[in-house]
């Protein structure tokens, strides 16, 4: 572990200027603050976090819906833990199920379906949301319910992929990235060679970044290599997970149920082609036109700068409502509520840095 | 964003096979991943295989775990 | 947002638990409400007086039932206040609808495991609701003890040593496989057991102890915060020392949760003079319940009020205390 500190140190001192290296994946914000990894980056070298948790990014409108939805009587809402305590505009899922809704905490989508099976006479509407790497196990339940002639199973996608929000993050004015530690396990399904294009077009480098503490810093070190080098490569540190191609089947289910479209993403707005909805062919498990799901406007909190702390371009310390109006047990906006937000990570590992 | 976690494939019957992370048991779908067996490593996101692990794999997993380097590692993409 | 109505993570042990009672209880009744016991004076003696309710579902679990946990649970907030169980009082309520086997089972747990502690339930009530109106039982204890060592939270000092009796967050990982929807087998087994024992041991080893704690809901994070803010000191934990089975890790990785924030239900926390680290620890080793005892690391003076882990590749980072509810996450 020491060695690869100590290379990036040389590193560092070659390269010779600050460099922001962003990390897009919420896992990685909080492997790195778990470990404490920053304590041991030279103090050039910025370890930024970008928009990579799917619960930040989502919209208010979203969980608003889902609210709505959980409020009809016949409708049980299954979901992952992660979206139980972000705020809507009024409410959250967390206190919906207080006040009497029907809202489950599910491990696997899977477990949905089987909700469905038991509950005939309830609708089950399923949130879908995640990346690349949830994406394929929410298409699998999609088919595996088709398949079981289900017909009280629906998803209410909100998916987001990977490489057109990275693009559009290069597009900032304000956010300046000389490197990124990709989504390990986005890669695993997507394939390393997806970001081949951002190396290409834009000259930067990509290192695909596995979550143990030791990973995060080799793949550190060889975006600060590459940098020194004046490369702009795609590498993989992430070998004994990542390849190549990626996993084929995940593709392929991936492609079968969903299709691209436009998505809102909280705090940064639409970024063309960097969402997924349900095919016409699946369109009866699709909660939007199945049961006549209206999204209103997105309408962000006054005062909120989630977007701003998603595009990297201003540290949670910088925001007026960190720690004051925003806390973990009091969330304004979803980087402080789930439990990857950089705000909750700053909230809970970095308090030091203000208490000093 | 996405946590996945390294299991071992205890009981496999079709798709549908137990994982244990140190003793933990799941039951996870492993229709992702091609050619699971008894005993193979892979990795577990919501419910689902993601990937499996060869040996050496496993055995790169075991090293980094322990903030060691593997060998000539840092390879190209 | 304000919450205007209860969640369930304001029964978790952890932030929540603690605004609700600085909201709530704290206004109306005093700050003591923190400390796992209160200590009084009554005719030239002073007495620990607790009370806990247990709601804990399913009623077996691996490890022990919800009698057993009655008992220890409230004689152990006596044990860590220095305190030798006397006492206790045993309030009931049953679900209409209960059947008799079950509560007898656990009556015969409670009357075992008092026996085991040398503690006497004195009196007790009875009610029953409809049913589904509970989860079959809810049971409340109060107890009673002979304060015999001065113990307190807020009496750490800079350069004390932390040290723990043994594994950490098997009755949380045991209780959660168990429940509806996380759908995961373990053979984790609660940890749930009486500390009078090994408390004893410790106090009468001539150790200078300043502080103990049972890190029960909200894990040993939110032993150690509350310290920390109790006693305006920082605490420094190492991660390499804390123990944890594989097991337990394992469940918590398959999960995304943290060993640290999970519930114990047989372990005492002890705050001691630093000299004294090795005495504490092979005190508890030498009781069965207490052979995995360890030093976890030391209290220090600053940063004030907080609790810190230095981490296994030596970087830092705060440990702050859990909101409330152990939820399963993908991400």
């Amino acid at each position: 572990m020491m060695v690869v500190v100590q290379r990036i140190g040389e590193l560092a001192q070659r390269v010779g200027r600050d460099v922001n290296l962003m990390e897009v994946c919420g896992t990685h914000t909080m492997a790195a603050f778990r470990s404490g990894l920053r304590q041991l980056l030279p103090s050039t070298v910025h370890l930024i976090s970008g928009p990579g948790c799917p619960v930040c990014v989502t919209d208010t409108n979203y969980i608003d819906a889902a609210i709505a939805l959980c409020r009809r009587p016949d409708v049980i809402v299954a979901t992952f833990g992660d979206l139980m305590r972000v705020p809507g505009s009024e409410s959250s899922l967390e206190n919906e199920r207080a006040a009497g809704a029907e809202v489950r905490v599910v491990y696997s989508p899977t477990d949905a379906v089987a909700l469905a099976r038991e509950n005939p006479a309830k609708k089950i509407v399923f949130l879908g949301v995640g990346f690349e790497t949830t994406a394929p196990t929410v298409a699998a339940s999609i088919v595996l319910a088709s398949k079981a002639g289900l017909q009280n199973f629906f998803v209410l996608a909100a998916h987001k992929t990977m490489p057109h929000a990275m693009e559009a993050l290069l597009h900032d004015q304000q956010v300046k990235i000389d490197g990124f530690i990709c989504p390990g396990h986005v890669t695993v399904i997507t394939g390393a060679a997806m970001y081949r294009f951002i190396c290409e077009k834009y000259r930067i480098p990509c290192v695909v970044g596995g979550f143990e503490p030791f990973d995060m810093l080799k793949a550190t070190e060889m975006l600060l290599a590459q940098i020194a080098d004046g490369r702009a490569d795609v590498e993989v540190e992430y070998s004994r997970s990542v390849s190549d191609r990626g996993n084929v089947a995940a593709q392929k289910l991936m492609a079968e149920v969903f299709e691209e479209c436009d998505a809102g993403w909280r705090g940064i707005g639409n970024i063309p082609r960097s969402g997924l909805t349900i095919r016409m062919k699946y369109a009866a498990f699709d909660a939007v036109p199945a049961l006549g799901v209206r999204f209103e406007p997105a309408r962000p909190h006054p005062g909120c700068r989630c977007g701003d702390v998603l595009r990297g371009v201003i540290t949670p310390l910088e925001c007026k409502l960190f720690g004051k109006a925003c806390t973990p047990t009091d969330p304004f906006g979803p980087c402080m509520v789930s439990s990857e937000g950089t705000c909750a990570a700053y909230f809970k590992y970095g308090k030091r840095q203000a208490a000093v | 964003m996405c946590l996945a976690v390294p299991a071992k494939i205890v009981e496999l019957q079709g798709t549908a096979a137990t994982i244990s992370v140190e003793g933990a048991l799941r039951e996870v779908d492993v229709s992702l991943i091609e050619e699971p067996r008894l005993g193979d490593f892979v990795l577990v996101h919501a419910g689902f295989a993601i990937h499996k692990w060869d040996q050496s794999e496993v055995d790169e997993w075991e090293t980094i775990r322990r903030g060691l380097e593997v060998a000539g590692s840092g390879g190209g993409g | 947002m304000k919450h205007d109505r209860i969640l369930l993570a304001h029964g978790g042990g952890g932030s929540l638990t603690h605004e609700l009672i600085e909201r709530v209880f704290a206004p109306a009744f005093g700050m003591e409400t923190l400390e796992d016991s209160a200590v009084r004076e009554f005719g030239g003696q002073k007495l620990a007086f607790t009370t806990d309710s247990y709601v804990v579902k399913p009623y077996f679990f691996p490890g022990g039932d919800i009698g057993k946990l009655a008992v220890c649970g409230t004689v152990n907030d006596l044990a860590v206040q220095g305190a030798q169980p006397l006492w206790l009082s045993l309030g009931m309520i049953l679900e209409e609808g209960l059947p008799l086997a079950d509560l007898e089972k656990i009556v015969a747990s409670i009357k075992t495991t008092a026996a085991e502690v040398g503690v006497t339930v004195v009196t007790g009530d009875t009610k029953v609701v409809e049913r589904g109106k509970c989860e079959g039982l809810y049971i409340n204890t109060a107890g009673i003890g002979r304060v015999v060592a001065d113990v307190g939270s807020a009496r750490v000092l800079p350069g004390d040593a932390v040290v723990v009796s043994g594994l950490l967050g098997e009755h949380g990982v045991a209780v959660m496989s168990r429940r509806e929807g996380i759908a995961f087998q373990t053979g984790v087994v609660s940890d749930c057991a009486p500390l009078w024992q090994v408390v004893k041991t410790v106090l009468d080893s001539g150790a200078e102890v300043h502080a103990m704690r049972d890190p029960t809901r909200g894990g040993l994070a939110t032993t150690v915060c509350d310290v920390a803010r109790a006693s305006r000191v920082g605490i420094r934990l190492q991660e390499t020392a804390l123990p944890v089975s594989p097991a337990v890790q394992g469940a918590c990785d398959l999960l995304g949760l943290d060993p640290l924030s999970i519930a114990n239900e047989g372990k005492v926390v002890v705050f001691c003079r630093g000299a004294d680290a090795e005495r504490v620890v092979q005190a508890m080793r030498s009781v069965p319940i207490g052979r995995g005892a360890v030093v976890i690391g030391e209290v220090i003076e600053k940063p004030e009020g907080l609790a810190l882990l230095r981490t296994a590749i030596g970087g830092e980072r705060v440990i702050d205390m859990p909101t409330g509810e152990d939820l399963p996450r993908i991400c």
